[in-house]
């Protein structure tokens, strides 16, 4: 018994220092390296007029791409798991390319979509229609990387409850539409809130396709997390570590919002 | 069910009626579903594929096969390579500690797994470099070797094997453990034989998961990487580079390259997954 409480011990020490030294250290040096000076610094890099412009740009670009993909999401997880039709195995699949492609090969793939020399280059500068460089490509990149999170949330949950429920309500004389926001969204609603959490992270935090598609225009197609990258090269760390700063404490709020509201059972 | 059922059938019309907006019902999401796949995904995706063959299949290889490309597609592969196995062990090892033990904070623990999936990567890589980077308060400067490449992989594919062990091991009953263990078995011979087993398929979809992240990460390797070419230079930062010197043929070509790993990695996703739940659909 002594042995196996030792190994207990050991595999959790391994685990903890594991966390601590990837994830919890280097946090916390950022945290503290950014309010060295106290709050001053961090607050002037936060309030120029570019860095202000950045995190508006950053939340309209979140505020259009979330909706989108918690309604794709949902219909797309309702249609892999309620209905059946063929290639419903290539959709399974295709649906998580997002997650395993690289963000810079997704910006690039846009890129040659919509830039100049694109299929749909010269047809959209002929009509004045500014798609790359612009907001609509950045907007349309983050939707691309964060499309699969609530769908992939939502699958599992649908499969769980079954459809015994569903079916007893339509036999009852309930509507397709009603029977959904009656009885399949009320059961599935964790799933679509959890889903719409790690989107609106990835919204938040997406770098590498808008780094590709957006031309990085200061104080015009600047995203935050851009910014990031711009406040560093510049030698402007405290700029830097603010803006990283105010980034990971959304990123952190939304966890920890969601471990405090989410029912107790479902986190055991 | 029975009554249930024999309602149905007392309402033969309305079934018909209701069978007939149901295909409606069917055929509006999945064209909904279609419609943005191709416009989003598909599309842009099939210009990349046109752009890397505009050129003729030599200039492709070319491209591909170019010293600095090759170079950066090795240490890439390797990195990756080295994470998905750093994963696989640490990863389970921190899935069996939050399933089986038991310690205080344990549920703060168990939240700041998915941190890495929620923080934005470009401030995973400047929070690498203030710990690991040359003004580092302990001391340890790995700052644009290929060991920050790991660090910085190892950072962002985190969650993906503890996410998918940790489902698998809690409904895996302890008794079979407490029954192995009755019977005579060792411990090390209980993990190997009872829980290892179980557990593989949620490995081993995990790591794929982790690698596939790995070799296409971008945003935490640009800062902490230095990009220096043959040397900490991966294969994403290659491809941003010839697209910002106006060689697109060539960063396409590349590119491609690791669309056809994502591919390959989904598929044996897939596949493992297939053969896990064999029995259940048996």
């Amino acid at each position: 018994m002594r042995r196996s409480g030792l190994q207990r011990v050991g595999l959790r020490f391994v685990a903890l220092a594991y966390l601590a030294l990837i994830l919890v250290g280097p946090l916390a040096i950022v945290f503290w390296r950014t309010f060295e000076d106290g709050f001053e610094p961090a607050w002037n890099a936060l309030t120029t007029p570019d860095t202000i412009h950045a995190f508006k740009l950053t939340l309209i670009i979140t505020a259009i791409a979330v909706p989108v993909n918690t309604v794709f999401g949902i219909v797309c997880a309702l249609a892999i798991v309620r209905r059946s039709f063929r290639g419903k195995g290539f959709l399974n699949a295709f649906i998580d390319l997002p997650l395993a492609l690289s963000p810079v090969v997704v910006g690039l793939s846009l890129f040659l979509l919509y830039g100049q020399e694109g299929w749909f280059g010269s047809w959209l500068s002929d009509h004045g229609i500014d798609v790359l460089f612009a907001l609509p490509a950045m907007v349309i990149a983050t939707i691309f990387v964060s499309l699969p999170f609530v769908a992939r949330e939502v699958v599992p949950t649908l499969r769980e409850i079954g459809d015994e429920q569903e079916q007893a309500a339509r036999t009852l004389g309930a509507g397709s539409w009603q029977t959904f926001w009656r009885i399949t969204l009320p059961s599935i609603h964790w799933a679509v809130i959890y889903g719409v959490i790690l989107t609106t992270a990835r919204c938040l935090g997406e770098y590498g396709a808008v780094a590709v598609v957006s031309g990085r225009i200061q104080g015009q197609t600047e995203t935050a997390t851009l910014r990031v990258q711009e406040s560093y090269e510049s030698l402007d760390l405290a700029g830097a570590y603010a803006i990283s700063i105010v980034l990971a404490s959304m990123a952190i709020f939304v966890l920890v919002a969601f471990t405090v509201v989410r029912p107790r059972e479902e986190t055991a | 069910m029975a009554s249930l059922a024999s309602i149905a059938v007392a309402r033969p019309r309305r079934a018909g009626a209701r069978a007939s907006r149901d295909r409606a019902a069917t055929a509006l999401s999945l064209g909904f579903v279609t419609t943005v796949l191709l416009v989003l995904v598909a599309l842009p995706i099939a210009a990349l594929l046109w752009e890397a063959r505009s050129e003729g299949a030599q200039t492709f290889w070319d491209s591909v096969s170019s010293p600095q490309a090759v170079a950066a597609l090795k240490v890439t592969l390797g990195a990756s390579f080295a994470v998905a196995v750093l994963n696989a062990v640490l990863g389970t090892v921190t899935a069996w500690v939050l399933v089986r033990d038991g310690f205080r904070g344990k549920s703060l623990v168990n939240a700041i797994i998915d941190l890495p999936f929620a923080l934005p990567t470009i401030v995973a890589g400047l929070t690498l470099l203030a710990l690991y980077g040359p003004a580092s308060p302990i001391g340890v400067n790995v700052a644009y070797t290929q060991t920050a490449i790991v660090l910085a992989m190892m950072f962002v594919t985190l969650p993906f094997v503890v996410r998918t062990v940790q489902p698998v091991l809690q409904e895996l009953d302890p008794e079979l453990e407490q029954a192995a263990h009755a019977l005579g078995a060792s411990r090390a011979t209980t993990f190997w034989r009872i829980v290892f087993p179980n557990i593989l398929p949620g490995i081993l979809s995990g790591v794929a998961l982790a690698f596939a992240k790995a070799v296409g990460e971008f945003g935490a390797l640009v800062i902490i990487t230095g990009n220096i070419p043959y040397d900490t230079e991966v294969s994403s930062v290659y491809i941003f580079g010839r697209i910002e010197s106006g060689d697109a043929a060539a960063a396409a070509a590349v590119a491609v390259v690791l669309l056809a790993i994502s591919f390959v990695t989904l598929l044996s996703i897939g596949a493992i997954r297939h053969i896990a739940t064999r029995h259940e659909r048996a």
